[in-house]
């Protein structure tokens, strides 16, 4: 048993909820308890989508359970066949049908429905949302892909064609970064044959085989299906996520080489900003900034080569709750020379984040909570999502575009340059008490005082200099402590005077 | 009615039942959108301060609540899920030692807890885990720390609301025995703390007392119950815990609902009949809030009077409010759907509901999707699942969770209640986009 008091996913039967909102002419039918069916506002309130998700939910009671469940089961999937007359139909369970071993699959067989029922099998107590959501797009792609054929060579005469994969319902920003991407893409003199799961149809899917080629937006939910269509139509599949504006550049040039085309141009056309705003000198006070990162995996590796290459900061802790990618987070971890911290436990990731003391915290909506409270500024970079994550005007994260809006998304919690500097120097000022906000927010102090974990160090603070540190803006004043702290223990100082506190500054200084 | 005065009729309402056993009900099977009981932990966990709730259940379990809790909105909240995995289902763990284990780290982490509430789910339930025994376990080996009881939430045994009186119903054989046979009122339900507040100046108002509430704040100060117990409940949902209060003596005190100057009075009215209270006293402790509430009502009359309302099943409450709305503010019932409807506790407000009105338990979302499709209301009354969909469809709603969430028994509720349902209406008539 865990004990969660907040998790990172959902359970795998959401995952596939989200390919299936995602696409159009699909609908499942899900063997599941009265109540489950929370899981339809996820969309509706959370994405604000307009319809329900193709979703027909059985909810059994226990008074079914003494009685035929299997037949309550053939009845709903029957009964949505009748009214919403899809292509295809998923039929699972969710973790308690799982239980009463009911065999969706099977008895959706034995309706000798006229169209393709997939069945999905998705361990519910092993296995969670990410996961779900790439072995139901797998099962679809492999049921619509057709007999399997080697891959003659492009026509030189005809455009080279890809697909998308991987934007699903329910996403950080795959709306914008599929409409962003396939701009890239048609610049490039690339077609798009299907983009998938979003927005397509069973009979979409069978047209995957037109492609050259793959390009994988999010791995966590597509690698699996596309290592499948590499395997089964030899047609291979990027590997960079266009995140960033390096990696955009990256992306670029893999995505030429597997069109067989000469390398593009990657400045932008004049719309990339980033770059630019970087190297502006009003940029200069997000010098070594020390940020922590935390996503899925995807998304916290993406953010850590921009916050490192592209904005001059310091990566201090990089993690995921993804685990089936904790190879990649390692390794990404090892870059940056910080620990990586791979986890779902939304309490080990605050005691983390609280030990490191960053001033500015790249996360989820958890570690946008948990930022909150310790009064560090936080922007979010990946899922778990809230209502605030569905912005109405375009935000894509890909792409030279998407590079823009992480700018501006991830510099605007900061204080700004001069701010900072006046704060450092009029300590005093009545009106700059700690835990202010910058002025451009608006909001006034927070309430609760900064409630830093005070790990027990070696050595003991002086009073003097106790009250020195609190002269020091509260936003860098975590880290102060922190350096000095880690000074006396290298010389084996036991008592902090001011002194001390001066000279781990010069020590440090950068 | 055992009251020291007789009962009397009062201007527009019958506080006898007539007739209700005659009213048509639409029994329905199919596909419930709705929550399962462990949602109410959303508002418990609030209402009772040193109370901690732990599900014992999945994944789902967990997303569920964090979900219907709109994602974090409380620092630290005194609810969390110790999440079943393979191992446990597998027999390579036991569970109870495992829940054993995840309850000591819980208690360890939060040393402020009095009382632990181990929480039933589907999948608990489905493998038998027999949560009552590890309650009894784990309260022996937390003696005097930490006292642990459970219930079920789960969506099989519970829908939605009918958590909160799994809950309550766990409290009453905790709650002490009042010696002798010394009359004193309990109000049964979880209220807003502001309500409560103005129900105790009310009660003092009109002599009746003293007055306890279940739950209370705390665990660890339950009220007593005994003989001269009465109970008036403030929800409609708390069958379990009525049964379990009169088997200890308690006896309850039928009335229709606190919502709206006229249920509020007649609730009002069955506590001061039962306790003798004068007429003319009753008047002068009532008149100030009923004026309250019929001017603050009278302000969102305009907006409401003569438009159609249909109620998708949820909270139980369908049935109170559908009476107020009609009552007292004109509003015309099409469908009126519950997902359970308590013939007995109901009682007085089947009496009052206008016939015209369909009354349909349990539910076929899809068939009700399409009767409400069909009948166009002025305004439907739905769970999160429905309303953008039908908003979409050009469909006002109102988000019947909200009811829940808020303040709206009483008389100085009565006017936010009303503007509850005022609101999507008069929003949709200032966008002009």
């Amino acid at each position: 048993m865990q004990l969660a008091v907040w998790t990172y996913e959902g359970p795998p039967h959401v995952g596939a909820m989200r390919i299936a909102t995602a696409m159009q002419g699909v609908h499942y039918v899900l063997h599941a308890p009265q109540g489950d069916t929370y899981a339809d506002l996820l969309f509706t309130m959370i994405e604000r989508r307009e319809k329900r998700p193709p979703v027909t939910w059985t909810t059994f009671q226990a008074r079914d359970l003494g009685g035929d469940t299997a037949e309550l089961f053939m009845e709903a999937a029957r009964d949505a066949f009748a009214r919403f007359q899809p292509e295809a139909m998923l039929v699972g369970a969710s973790c308690t049908a799982e239980l009463i071993q009911d065999d969706p699959g099977g008895l959706a067989t034995t309706l000798g429905l006229p169209i393709p029922v997939v069945p999905l099998e998705l361990p519910a107590y092993q296995r969670k949302e990410n996961w779900g959501a790439a072995e139901t797009f797998y099962r679809l792609v492999r049921a619509f892909a057709g007999p399997a054929e080697a891959r003659a060579p492009r026509d030189p005469a005809r455009k080279p064609r890809c697909n998308i994969l991987g934007p699903t319902a329910l996403g950080f920003r795959h709306r914008d970064d599929v409409a962003e991407i396939t701009k890239l893409l048609h610049s490039m003199g690339i077609e798009v044959v299907v983009t998938a799961p979003m927005g397509a149809t069973p009979t979409d899917l069978k047209r995957l085989r037109e492609a050259d080629f793959n390009v994988v937006l999010y791995p966590e939910i597509a690698q699996v299906a596309a290592t499948f269509l590499q395997r089964h139509l030899g047609q291979p599949f990027t590997r960079i996520v266009p995140i960033g504006v390096g990696a955009t550049r990256d992306f670029m040039a893999e995505v030429a080489t597997l069109a067989g085309l000469g390398q593009p141009a990657t400045d932008g056309g004049g719309a990339l900003r980033l770059p630019w705003y970087a190297r502006s000198v009003d940029s200069n006070y997000l010098t070594g900034k020390r940020v922590f990162i935390f996503g899925d995996a995807s998304h916290a590796i993406a953010a850590a080569r921009i916050a490192q290459e592209e904005l001059g900061f310091a990566v201090v802790g990089l993690g995921t709750y993804s685990r089936e990618f904790g190879r990649e987070i390692r390794a990404a971890a090892e870059k940056y020379g910080c620990e990586a911290l791979i986890s779902d436990d939304y309490l080990e990731v605050e005691e983390r984040i609280a030990a490191l003391q960053p001033e500015l915290v790249l996360g989820t909506q958890m570690e946008r909570h948990i930022a909150k409270k310790l009064g560090v500024p936080c922007a979010v970079i990946s899922a778990p999502v809230h209502v605030q994550d569905f912005p109405a005007r375009y935000a894509p994260q890909m792409g030279f575009e998407g590079a823009n809006v992480i700018f501006d998304t991830w510099v605007h919690p900061l204080m700004m340059g001069l701010e900072e500097h006046l704060l450092g120097m009029f300590r005093e000022d009545f009106e700059f008490r700690d835990g202010v906000a910058p002025s451009h927010l608006g909001h006034g102090p927070q309430p609760e005082p900064q409630a830093v974990v005070q790990a027990a160090g070696p050595a003991s603070w002086a009073n003097e200099a106790e009250a020195e540190l609190r002269k020091i803006p509260f936003f860098v004043r975590g880290k102060a402590r922190r350096n000095t702290e880690r000074f006396a223990e290298e010389r084996g100082i036991a008592v902090i005077t001011i002194e001390t506190l001066y000279d781990a500054k010069a020590h440090f200084s950068r | 009615m055992n009251g020291a005065s007789a009962p009397q009729q009062h201007e527009g309402m019958r506080t006898e039942p007539a007739g209700c056993a005659d009213v048509p009900i639409l029994r329905e099977r199919g596909q419930r959108e709705v929550f399962c009981g462990l949602t109410g932990i959303i508002w418990l966990h609030r209402k009772i301060q040193d109370a901690f709730f732990l599900v014992v259940g999945s994944r789902t379990c967990a997303h569920l609540l964090q979900s219907a809790a709109g994602v974090m909105i409380f620092a630290e909240p005194r609810f969390a899920t110790a999440i079943i995995e393979e191992r446990d289902l597998a027999g390579l763990a036991d569970a109870n030692e495992e829940l054993d284990r995840v309850v000591t780290r819980l208690i360890e982490r939060r040393p402020d807890i009095r009382m632990l509430f181990l929480v039933g789910s589907c999948p608990s339930e489905v493998i038998k885990l027999d949560l009552s025994r590890a309650a009894q376990r784990l309260s022996q080996r937390f003696t005097s720390r930490v006292r642990v009881l459970n219930y079920s939430g789960s969506g099989i045994e519970t829908t939605f609301t009918e958590g909160e009186d799994a809950c309550l119903a766990a409290l009453v054989p905790e709650m002490p025995a009042e010696p002798g046979t010394a009359r004193s009122l309990l109000v049964v339900g979880a209220l807003a703390e502001v309500v409560e507040d103005q129900f105790i100046r009310l009660f003092a108002a009109l002599g009746v007392g003293p007055v306890r509430f279940l739950p209370s704040r705390r665990a660890s100060e339950l009220p007593a119950v005994g003989q001269g117990t009465r109970f008036l409940l403030a929800q409609p949902f708390l069958a379990g815990t009525a049964r379990a209060l009169e088997a200890r003596g308690a006896r309850h005190i039928p009335a229709p609902f606190p919502l709206g100057e006229e249920g509020t009075t007649a609730w009002l009215r069955a506590a001061a009949e039962v306790w003798g209270v004068s007429e003319e006293r009753f008047a002068q402790a009532t008149a100030p809030g009923r004026e309250r509430a019929r001017a603050a009502l009278a302000n969102h009359r305009a907006t409401l009077d003569g438009k159609s309302i249909f109620f998708f099943p949820d909270s139980q409450l369908e049935v109170p409010l559908a009476r107020f709305l009609s009552r007292e503010l004109g509003m015309k019932p099409i469908e009126i759907g519950t997902p359970y409807l308590h013939r007995q506790h109901l009682a007085h407000e089947l009496a009052l509901l206008p016939a015209a009105a369909k009354l349909v338990e349990g539910q076929h979302v899809d068939r009700q999707l399409d009767r409400c499709r069909e009948a166009r209301p002025d305004m439907t009354v739905c769970g999160l699942g429905l309303a953008n969909p039908l908003e979409a469809e050009g469909l006002t709603t109102k988000w019947s969770i909200e009811l829940v969430f808020s303040p709206i028994q009483g008389y100085d509720q009565a006017g936010d209640l009303a503007g509850l349902f005022a609101r999507p209406l008069v929003r949709r008539e200032k966008l002009k986009v």
